[in-house]
Protein backbone atom coordinates (compact mmCIF):
# COMPACT_ATOMS: atom_id res chain seq x y z
CA UNK A 1 0.00 0.00 0.00
CA UNK A 2 1.47 3.78 -0.81
CA UNK A 3 2.02 6.12 2.33
CA UNK A 4 0.57 8.89 2.75
CA UNK A 5 3.91 10.78 1.04
CA UNK A 6 3.33 8.63 -2.29
CA UNK A 7 -0.58 9.51 -2.30
CA UNK A 8 0.25 13.08 -2.02
CA UNK A 9 2.24 12.67 -4.97
CA UNK A 10 -0.19 10.45 -7.04
CA UNK A 11 -2.88 13.13 -6.11
CA UNK A 12 0.20 16.11 -7.66
CA UNK A 13 0.39 14.08 -10.43
CA UNK A 14 -3.45 13.98 -11.44
CA UNK A 15 -3.73 17.44 -10.78
CA UNK A 16 -0.78 18.37 -13.29
CA UNK A 17 -2.29 16.01 -15.93
CA UNK A 18 -5.49 18.17 -15.55
CA UNK A 19 -4.85 21.50 -15.50
CA UNK A 20 -0.86 21.60 -16.41
CA UNK A 21 -0.19 25.42 -15.53
CA UNK A 22 -0.96 24.09 -11.60
CA UNK A 23 1.69 24.63 -9.28
CA UNK A 24 1.32 21.59 -7.21
CA UNK A 25 5.18 22.33 -5.86
CA UNK A 26 3.81 25.40 -3.87
CA UNK A 27 0.28 23.87 -2.97
CA UNK A 28 -0.10 24.57 0.87
CA UNK A 29 -1.77 20.87 1.81
CA UNK A 30 -4.20 23.04 4.25
CA UNK A 31 -5.48 25.05 1.07
CA UNK A 32 -8.29 24.22 -0.99
CA UNK A 33 -7.03 22.89 -3.59
CA UNK A 34 -9.72 24.20 -5.94
CA UNK A 35 -9.25 27.77 -4.98
CA UNK A 36 -5.55 27.89 -5.12
CA UNK A 37 -4.92 26.20 -8.06
CA UNK A 38 -7.95 27.62 -9.74
CA UNK A 39 -9.58 24.24 -10.23
CA UNK A 40 -13.47 24.07 -11.08
CA UNK A 41 -16.61 21.56 -10.52
CA UNK A 42 -15.36 19.61 -13.58
CA UNK A 43 -11.82 19.73 -12.99
CA UNK A 44 -12.51 18.72 -9.53
CA UNK A 45 -14.07 15.83 -10.02
CA UNK A 46 -12.17 14.81 -12.73
CA UNK A 47 -9.11 14.57 -10.69
CA UNK A 48 -11.70 12.15 -8.30
CA UNK A 49 -12.23 10.42 -11.62
CA UNK A 50 -8.57 9.64 -12.44
CA UNK A 51 -7.45 9.10 -8.18
CA UNK A 52 -10.71 6.60 -8.23
CA UNK A 53 -9.20 4.70 -11.41
CA UNK A 54 -5.27 4.77 -10.35
CA UNK A 55 -6.59 3.38 -6.92
CA UNK A 56 -9.05 1.87 -7.23
CA UNK A 57 -11.17 3.14 -4.58
CA UNK A 58 -14.35 4.27 -4.95
CA UNK A 59 -14.99 8.00 -3.27
CA UNK A 60 -18.87 8.91 -3.28
CA UNK A 61 -20.00 12.20 -4.47
CA UNK A 62 -21.06 12.63 -0.48
CA UNK A 63 -17.45 12.54 0.74
CA UNK A 64 -16.72 15.23 -1.80
CA UNK A 65 -16.55 18.31 0.45
CA UNK A 66 -14.11 16.76 3.09
CA UNK A 67 -11.40 16.20 0.37
CA UNK A 68 -10.89 19.53 -0.86
CA UNK A 69 -7.39 19.89 0.60
CA UNK A 70 -4.48 17.66 -0.05
CA UNK A 71 -4.03 16.51 3.85
CA UNK A 72 -7.59 15.67 3.90
CA UNK A 73 -7.80 14.01 0.70
CA UNK A 74 -4.50 12.28 1.29
CA UNK A 75 -5.82 11.15 5.13
CA UNK A 76 -9.25 10.06 3.01
CA UNK A 77 -7.63 8.04 0.64
CA UNK A 78 -5.01 6.46 3.21
CA UNK A 79 -7.98 5.31 5.44
CA UNK A 80 -10.06 3.97 2.51
CA UNK A 81 -7.05 1.91 0.82
CA UNK A 82 -6.22 0.33 4.41
CA UNK A 83 -10.07 -0.45 4.92
CA UNK A 84 -10.11 -2.08 1.84
CA UNK A 85 -6.72 -3.89 2.56
CA UNK B 1 -16.90 18.97 -60.02
CA UNK B 2 -14.00 20.11 -57.85
CA UNK B 3 -14.70 21.87 -54.69
CA UNK B 4 -11.32 24.58 -53.52
CA UNK B 5 -11.42 23.97 -49.70
CA UNK B 6 -9.98 26.98 -47.63
CA UNK B 7 -8.84 28.40 -44.27
CA UNK B 8 -11.65 28.28 -42.17
CA UNK B 9 -12.63 30.72 -39.82
CA UNK B 10 -13.20 29.21 -36.34
CA UNK B 11 -14.86 32.08 -34.97
CA UNK B 12 -15.03 35.89 -35.88
CA UNK B 13 -12.11 36.28 -33.97
CA UNK B 14 -9.71 34.28 -36.16
CA UNK B 15 -8.20 35.99 -39.11
CA UNK B 16 -4.81 33.08 -39.31
CA UNK B 17 -4.13 29.72 -39.49
CA UNK B 18 -2.03 26.66 -39.99
CA UNK B 19 -2.54 23.93 -41.05
CA UNK B 20 -0.45 21.67 -38.59
CA UNK B 21 -1.36 18.27 -40.04
CA UNK B 22 -3.07 16.65 -42.63
CA UNK B 23 -5.07 13.70 -41.88
CA UNK B 24 -5.66 12.57 -45.80
CA UNK B 25 -3.21 12.44 -48.92
CA UNK B 26 -3.96 12.86 -52.12
CA UNK B 27 -6.68 10.30 -53.72
CA UNK B 28 -7.83 9.66 -50.01
CA UNK B 29 -12.37 9.05 -50.24
CA UNK B 30 -13.59 11.39 -47.66
CA UNK B 31 -16.63 11.61 -46.28
CA UNK B 32 -18.71 14.71 -44.99
CA UNK B 33 -17.98 15.34 -41.61
CA UNK B 34 -14.43 13.64 -41.77
CA UNK B 35 -11.66 15.20 -39.74
CA UNK B 36 -9.43 15.71 -42.70
CA UNK B 37 -6.96 18.62 -41.29
CA UNK B 38 -5.42 19.57 -37.94
CA UNK B 39 -5.22 23.65 -37.78
CA UNK B 40 -3.14 25.55 -35.63
CA UNK B 41 -4.90 28.52 -34.27
CA UNK B 42 -4.34 30.63 -31.62
CA UNK B 43 -6.88 28.41 -29.79
CA UNK B 44 -4.77 25.85 -30.06
CA UNK B 45 -5.26 22.64 -32.24
CA UNK B 46 -8.46 21.97 -33.79
CA UNK B 47 -9.65 19.31 -36.57
CA UNK B 48 -11.10 20.22 -39.06
CA UNK B 49 -14.00 18.73 -40.66
CA UNK B 50 -15.21 18.12 -44.38
CA UNK B 51 -18.24 19.28 -45.69
CA UNK B 52 -18.66 16.82 -48.48
CA UNK B 53 -17.91 13.50 -49.72
CA UNK B 54 -15.67 13.40 -52.73
CA UNK B 55 -11.53 12.12 -53.52
CA UNK B 56 -8.94 14.57 -52.45
CA UNK B 57 -7.18 15.73 -55.33
CA UNK B 58 -4.96 17.94 -54.33
CA UNK B 59 -3.43 19.69 -50.84
CA UNK B 60 -2.20 23.28 -51.98
CA UNK B 61 -1.50 24.42 -48.50
CA UNK B 62 1.83 23.07 -46.58
CA UNK B 63 2.10 22.11 -42.98
CA UNK B 64 3.58 24.80 -40.79
CA UNK B 65 2.24 28.06 -43.56
CA UNK B 66 0.37 30.47 -41.89
CA UNK B 67 -2.74 31.43 -44.27
CA UNK B 68 -5.38 34.06 -44.32
CA UNK B 69 -8.86 32.89 -43.35
CA UNK B 70 -10.47 32.10 -47.20
CA UNK B 71 -7.17 31.23 -48.52
CA UNK B 72 -7.24 27.73 -50.03
CA UNK B 73 -6.03 24.53 -48.92
CA UNK B 74 -7.22 22.16 -50.94
CA UNK B 75 -8.85 20.32 -53.78
CA UNK B 76 -11.87 18.25 -53.82
CA UNK B 77 -12.67 15.74 -56.76
CA UNK B 78 -17.00 15.50 -55.25
CA UNK B 79 -18.27 12.73 -55.62
CA UNK B 80 -21.70 12.09 -57.21
CA UNK B 81 -21.93 15.27 -59.24
CA UNK B 82 -21.09 15.37 -62.82
CA UNK B 83 -17.52 17.10 -63.77
CA UNK B 84 -18.75 19.80 -66.30
CA UNK B 85 -15.24 21.54 -65.94
CA UNK B 86 -16.40 24.11 -63.64
CA UNK B 87 -15.09 24.55 -60.55
CA UNK B 88 -17.21 24.37 -57.45
CA UNK B 89 -17.09 27.92 -56.33
CA UNK B 90 -15.46 29.69 -59.57
CA UNK B 91 -15.09 33.09 -58.18
CA UNK B 92 -11.71 31.19 -56.57
CA UNK B 93 -10.00 30.41 -59.27
CA UNK B 94 -8.16 33.58 -60.06
CA UNK B 95 -7.29 33.84 -56.44
CA UNK B 96 -5.84 30.51 -56.84
CA UNK B 97 -3.68 31.00 -59.92
CA UNK B 98 -1.17 33.37 -58.64
CA UNK B 99 -0.72 32.53 -55.43
CA UNK B 100 -0.91 28.92 -55.72
CA UNK B 101 1.95 27.22 -53.08
CA UNK B 102 3.58 24.84 -54.38
CA UNK B 103 1.07 21.77 -54.13
CA UNK B 104 2.12 18.45 -51.55
CA UNK B 105 2.72 15.46 -53.72
CA UNK B 106 1.51 11.98 -51.81
CA UNK B 107 3.72 10.79 -49.26
CA UNK B 108 4.27 7.67 -50.98
CA UNK B 109 6.56 9.59 -53.43
CA UNK B 110 10.04 9.57 -52.29
CA UNK B 111 11.19 12.41 -54.21
CA UNK B 112 9.45 15.04 -52.07
CA UNK B 113 11.38 15.75 -49.21
CA UNK B 114 10.10 17.02 -45.95
CA UNK B 115 12.51 19.74 -45.94
CA UNK B 116 10.27 21.61 -48.79
CA UNK B 117 6.98 21.27 -47.53
CA UNK B 118 7.84 22.58 -44.15
CA UNK B 119 9.71 25.75 -45.32
CA UNK B 120 11.81 26.90 -42.54
CA UNK B 121 9.82 25.11 -39.37
CA UNK B 122 11.47 22.04 -38.01
CA UNK B 123 9.25 18.62 -38.08
CA UNK B 124 8.07 17.89 -34.82
CA UNK B 125 5.98 15.09 -33.28
CA UNK B 126 3.01 15.09 -31.81
CA UNK B 127 3.93 14.00 -28.05
CA UNK B 128 7.19 16.68 -28.96
CA UNK B 129 4.63 19.20 -29.63
CA UNK B 130 2.00 18.86 -26.69
CA UNK B 131 4.91 18.78 -24.20
CA UNK B 132 6.44 21.95 -25.86
CA UNK B 133 3.14 24.06 -25.58
CA UNK B 134 2.64 22.73 -22.16
CA UNK B 135 6.07 24.03 -21.39
CA UNK B 136 5.38 27.21 -23.23
CA UNK B 137 8.13 26.40 -25.89
CA UNK B 138 7.88 28.48 -29.21
CA UNK B 139 8.86 24.79 -30.92
CA UNK B 140 9.03 26.86 -34.33
CA UNK B 141 12.18 28.58 -33.72
CA UNK B 142 14.05 25.62 -32.55
CA UNK B 143 16.44 24.14 -35.00
CA UNK B 144 16.19 20.52 -36.54
CA UNK B 145 15.69 18.06 -33.57
CA UNK B 146 17.41 14.65 -33.36
CA UNK B 147 14.17 12.59 -35.26
CA UNK B 148 14.17 11.42 -38.68
CA UNK B 149 14.84 13.80 -41.35
CA UNK B 150 15.84 16.30 -38.65
CA UNK B 151 12.11 16.46 -36.70
CA UNK B 152 11.67 17.43 -33.06
CA UNK B 153 11.12 14.69 -30.77
CA UNK B 154 9.95 14.59 -27.34
CA UNK B 155 13.85 14.20 -25.60
CA UNK B 156 14.46 17.69 -28.01
CA UNK B 157 11.65 19.78 -26.36
CA UNK B 158 12.73 18.15 -22.59
CA UNK B 159 16.75 19.32 -23.02
CA UNK B 160 15.57 22.65 -24.03
CA UNK B 161 15.32 25.86 -21.57
CA UNK B 162 12.09 26.71 -20.96
CA UNK B 163 11.66 30.28 -23.26
CA UNK B 164 9.28 33.00 -22.79
CA UNK B 165 5.29 31.63 -23.87
CA UNK B 166 5.38 32.53 -27.64
CA UNK B 167 2.47 35.64 -28.21
CA UNK B 168 -0.25 33.48 -28.85
CA UNK B 169 -1.54 34.74 -25.13
CA UNK B 170 -1.02 38.39 -26.66
CA UNK B 171 -2.40 37.48 -29.79
CA UNK B 172 -5.54 35.34 -28.06
CA UNK B 173 -5.97 39.12 -26.31
CA UNK B 174 -6.18 41.18 -29.54
CA UNK B 175 -8.93 38.82 -30.91
CA UNK B 176 -10.70 39.07 -28.09
CA UNK B 177 -10.40 42.72 -27.36
CA UNK B 178 -11.48 43.37 -31.17
CA UNK B 179 -14.60 41.11 -30.80
CA UNK B 180 -15.95 42.37 -27.44
CA UNK B 181 -15.42 46.09 -28.86
CA UNK B 182 -17.30 45.20 -32.03
CA UNK B 183 -20.11 44.18 -29.24
CA UNK B 184 -19.82 47.07 -27.38
CA UNK B 185 -20.17 49.32 -30.85
CA UNK B 186 -22.60 47.41 -32.74
CA UNK B 187 -24.73 45.83 -30.20
CA UNK B 188 -27.19 47.46 -27.81
CA UNK B 189 -27.03 45.19 -25.12
CA UNK B 190 -29.67 45.01 -21.98
CA UNK B 191 -29.56 43.18 -18.98
CA UNK B 192 -31.95 40.93 -16.75
CA UNK B 193 -31.39 39.10 -13.84
CA UNK B 194 -33.51 36.61 -12.11
CA UNK B 195 -32.43 34.25 -8.27
CA UNK B 196 -33.38 31.09 -9.03
CA UNK B 197 -33.92 28.37 -6.49
CA UNK B 198 -32.37 25.38 -7.11
CA UNK B 199 -32.95 23.18 -4.62
CA UNK B 200 -34.78 20.84 -6.56
CA UNK B 201 -32.20 20.53 -8.86
CA UNK B 202 -29.78 19.78 -6.41
CA UNK B 203 -31.76 17.21 -4.72
CA UNK B 204 -32.01 15.83 -7.93
CA UNK B 205 -28.65 15.37 -8.86
CA UNK B 206 -27.56 14.44 -4.91
CA UNK B 207 -30.16 11.38 -5.60
CA UNK B 208 -29.44 10.46 -9.06
CA UNK B 209 -25.77 10.42 -7.99
CA UNK B 210 -26.11 8.27 -4.97
CA UNK B 211 -23.89 5.13 -4.58
CA UNK B 212 -22.63 5.87 -8.78
CA UNK B 213 -19.08 6.12 -9.55
CA UNK B 214 -17.30 9.42 -10.15
CA UNK B 215 -16.88 8.48 -13.61
CA UNK B 216 -20.83 8.11 -13.81
CA UNK B 217 -21.43 11.56 -11.54
CA UNK B 218 -24.06 14.58 -13.05
CA UNK B 219 -22.74 17.75 -12.09
CA UNK B 220 -25.90 20.55 -11.21
CA UNK B 221 -24.46 22.48 -14.57
CA UNK B 222 -25.16 19.68 -16.82
CA UNK B 223 -29.23 20.04 -15.58
CA UNK B 224 -28.90 23.79 -15.18
CA UNK B 225 -27.30 23.38 -19.27
CA UNK B 226 -30.28 21.26 -20.20
CA UNK B 227 -32.75 23.94 -18.70
CA UNK B 228 -31.09 26.75 -20.65
CA UNK B 229 -30.93 24.75 -23.93
CA UNK B 230 -34.88 24.21 -23.66
CA UNK B 231 -35.97 27.31 -22.70
CA UNK B 232 -33.73 29.09 -25.68
CA UNK B 233 -35.28 26.36 -28.30
CA UNK B 234 -38.80 28.20 -27.37
CA UNK B 235 -37.71 31.71 -27.20
CA UNK B 236 -36.22 32.08 -30.96
CA UNK B 237 -35.00 36.08 -30.30
CA UNK B 238 -32.11 34.78 -28.08
CA UNK B 239 -30.86 31.76 -30.74
CA UNK B 240 -29.50 32.84 -33.76
CA UNK B 241 -27.60 35.21 -35.56
CA UNK B 242 -27.63 39.36 -36.68
CA UNK B 243 -25.55 40.02 -39.54
CA UNK B 244 -25.63 42.88 -42.00
CA UNK B 245 -29.27 41.50 -44.05
CA UNK B 246 -30.92 41.41 -40.45
CA UNK B 247 -31.45 38.52 -37.70
CA UNK B 248 -31.64 35.04 -38.39
CA UNK B 249 -33.37 32.50 -35.67
CA UNK B 250 -31.21 29.23 -36.16
CA UNK B 251 -33.63 26.35 -35.49
CA UNK B 252 -31.39 24.38 -33.44
CA UNK B 253 -29.78 25.43 -30.08
CA UNK B 254 -26.14 24.85 -30.49
CA UNK B 255 -25.02 26.45 -26.38
CA UNK B 256 -21.59 27.67 -26.48
CA UNK B 257 -19.69 26.77 -23.48
CA UNK B 258 -16.80 28.75 -22.50
CA UNK B 259 -14.01 26.87 -21.72
CA UNK B 260 -10.93 28.56 -19.79
CA UNK B 261 -8.04 27.77 -21.35
CA UNK B 262 -5.36 26.22 -18.65
CA UNK B 263 -2.24 28.14 -21.02
CA UNK B 264 -4.74 31.86 -20.81
CA UNK B 265 -7.83 33.10 -22.98
CA UNK B 266 -10.90 31.06 -23.52
CA UNK B 267 -12.60 29.15 -26.37
CA UNK B 268 -16.21 28.74 -27.00
CA UNK B 269 -16.82 25.26 -27.63
CA UNK B 270 -20.51 24.25 -29.20
CA UNK B 271 -22.80 21.54 -27.71
CA UNK B 272 -25.13 20.70 -30.45
CA UNK B 273 -28.81 20.18 -30.60
CA UNK B 274 -28.43 20.67 -26.84
CA UNK B 275 -32.29 21.04 -26.34
CA UNK B 276 -32.02 17.36 -27.35
CA UNK B 277 -29.88 16.07 -24.53
CA UNK B 278 -30.74 14.73 -20.90
CA UNK B 279 -28.55 15.71 -17.68
CA UNK B 280 -26.22 12.44 -18.34
CA UNK B 281 -25.70 13.29 -22.06
CA UNK B 282 -25.28 16.77 -21.36
CA UNK B 283 -22.68 15.90 -18.40
CA UNK B 284 -20.92 13.48 -21.30
CA UNK B 285 -20.63 16.00 -23.43
CA UNK B 286 -19.59 18.88 -21.09
CA UNK B 287 -16.19 16.16 -19.62
CA UNK B 288 -15.26 15.50 -23.10
CA UNK B 289 -15.18 18.63 -24.66
CA UNK B 290 -13.31 20.12 -21.58
CA UNK B 291 -10.72 17.39 -21.79
CA UNK B 292 -10.29 18.06 -25.82
CA UNK B 293 -10.48 22.22 -25.55
CA UNK B 294 -7.42 22.07 -23.76
CA UNK B 295 -6.00 19.07 -25.02
CA UNK B 296 -6.46 20.08 -28.47
CA UNK B 297 -8.94 18.27 -30.50
CA UNK B 298 -11.78 20.32 -31.03
CA UNK B 299 -13.65 19.97 -34.05
CA UNK B 300 -14.31 22.79 -36.43
CA UNK B 301 -18.11 23.06 -36.04
CA UNK B 302 -17.82 22.76 -32.38
CA UNK B 303 -15.98 26.18 -32.48
CA UNK B 304 -17.47 27.93 -35.45
CA UNK B 305 -21.35 26.75 -34.80
CA UNK B 306 -22.35 28.17 -31.15
CA UNK B 307 -26.17 30.02 -31.58
CA UNK B 308 -26.08 31.46 -28.07
CA UNK B 309 -23.45 31.77 -25.32
CA UNK B 310 -23.32 30.69 -22.18
CA UNK B 311 -20.94 32.28 -19.33
CA UNK B 312 -20.55 30.25 -15.54
CA UNK B 313 -18.30 32.49 -13.68
CA UNK B 314 -20.31 31.40 -10.63
CA UNK B 315 -17.52 28.33 -10.34
CA UNK B 316 -14.95 30.99 -9.95
CA UNK B 317 -17.22 32.49 -7.00
CA UNK B 318 -18.89 35.43 -8.44
CA UNK B 319 -22.59 36.09 -7.51
CA UNK B 320 -24.14 37.70 -10.67
CA UNK B 321 -22.16 38.41 -14.18
CA UNK B 322 -23.38 41.30 -16.75
CA UNK B 323 -21.94 39.37 -20.15
CA UNK B 324 -20.79 40.85 -23.61
CA UNK B 325 -22.62 38.94 -26.54
CA UNK B 326 -19.97 37.31 -28.92
CA UNK B 327 -21.14 38.50 -32.70
CA UNK B 328 -23.11 37.57 -34.37
CA UNK B 329 -24.94 35.89 -31.67
CA UNK B 330 -27.66 37.92 -29.86
CA UNK B 331 -27.71 36.84 -26.21
CA UNK B 332 -25.56 35.89 -23.42
CA UNK B 333 -26.58 33.75 -20.27
CA UNK B 334 -24.45 33.80 -16.91
CA UNK B 335 -24.87 31.62 -14.31
CA UNK B 336 -23.51 33.09 -10.94
CA UNK B 337 -22.01 31.44 -7.76
CA UNK B 338 -24.55 28.60 -6.47
CA UNK B 339 -25.14 29.84 -2.59
CA UNK B 340 -27.33 29.55 0.01
CA UNK B 341 -29.09 32.81 1.29
CA UNK B 342 -32.32 33.63 3.34
CA UNK B 343 -35.34 33.26 1.58
CA UNK B 344 -38.65 34.19 2.10
CA UNK B 345 -41.52 31.23 1.69
CA UNK B 346 -45.16 31.06 2.50
CA UNK B 347 -44.42 34.21 5.02
CA UNK B 348 -40.85 32.32 6.37
CA UNK B 349 -37.71 32.82 6.30
CA UNK B 350 -36.05 29.81 4.97
CA UNK B 351 -32.42 29.25 4.25
CA UNK B 352 -32.54 28.78 0.02
CA UNK B 353 -30.13 27.06 -2.29
CA UNK B 354 -30.14 29.41 -5.50
CA UNK B 355 -28.13 31.04 -8.07
CA UNK B 356 -28.23 34.28 -10.06
CA UNK B 357 -28.96 33.67 -13.67
CA UNK B 358 -28.76 37.09 -16.03
CA UNK B 359 -29.31 37.74 -19.51
CA UNK B 360 -27.52 39.84 -21.34
CA UNK B 361 -29.51 40.18 -24.83
CA UNK B 362 -29.80 42.49 -28.15
CA UNK B 363 -32.37 45.28 -27.90
CA UNK B 364 -32.58 45.03 -32.21
CA UNK B 365 -33.82 41.57 -31.69
CA UNK B 366 -35.85 41.83 -28.71
CA UNK B 367 -37.73 43.50 -25.50
CA UNK B 368 -36.99 43.22 -21.90
CA UNK B 369 -40.42 41.46 -22.11
CA UNK B 370 -39.03 38.79 -23.96
CA UNK B 371 -36.22 38.18 -21.93
CA UNK B 372 -38.06 38.33 -18.47
CA UNK B 373 -40.36 35.41 -19.89
CA UNK B 374 -37.00 33.70 -21.29
CA UNK B 375 -35.42 34.18 -17.90
CA UNK B 376 -38.84 32.65 -15.71
CA UNK B 377 -38.64 30.15 -18.40
CA UNK B 378 -35.38 28.49 -16.91
CA UNK B 379 -36.25 29.15 -13.70
CA UNK B 380 -39.64 26.79 -13.99
CA UNK B 381 -38.15 23.97 -15.77
CA UNK B 382 -35.12 24.30 -13.05
CA UNK B 383 -38.39 23.31 -10.34
CA UNK B 384 -39.08 20.49 -12.32
CA UNK B 385 -35.43 18.45 -12.54
CA UNK B 386 -37.06 15.18 -13.56
CA UNK B 387 -38.39 16.65 -16.89
CA UNK B 388 -34.62 17.60 -17.74
CA UNK B 389 -33.15 14.00 -17.44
Amino acid sequence: MKDKKALAESVCRQIRDIAPDADTEQLDPNDDMREALDLDSMDFLRLIEALSRELEVTIPEVDFARITRLSKMVDYLSARLSASD
Amino acid sequence: MIKTIKMPSFGSDMAKGMVAEWKVQPGDTVHRGEVIATIETMKGLIDMEVFDDGVVEQLLAPVGQPLQVGEPIARLQLTGVADEGVEAETEEHAVITESQPAPIEPKTEAAVSPSNIVEQRPLISPAARKQAEQLGIDWRLLGPGSGPNGALVLADIESREVTPPADSGQQMRQAIAAVVSRSKRDIPHYYLELDIPLAAAHAWCSEYNKGKPAAELVLINALIYCALARALAEFPQFNGFYREDGYQTQSSVHLGNIIKLRSGGMVVAALHDAQLLGAAGMMARLKDQVIRARGGGLRGSEVQDATVTVSNLGERGVDRIQGVIFPPQVALLGIGRVRTVPWVQEQKIVPMTLASFSLAADHRVSDGHDGARLLNRIAALLQQPEQLA
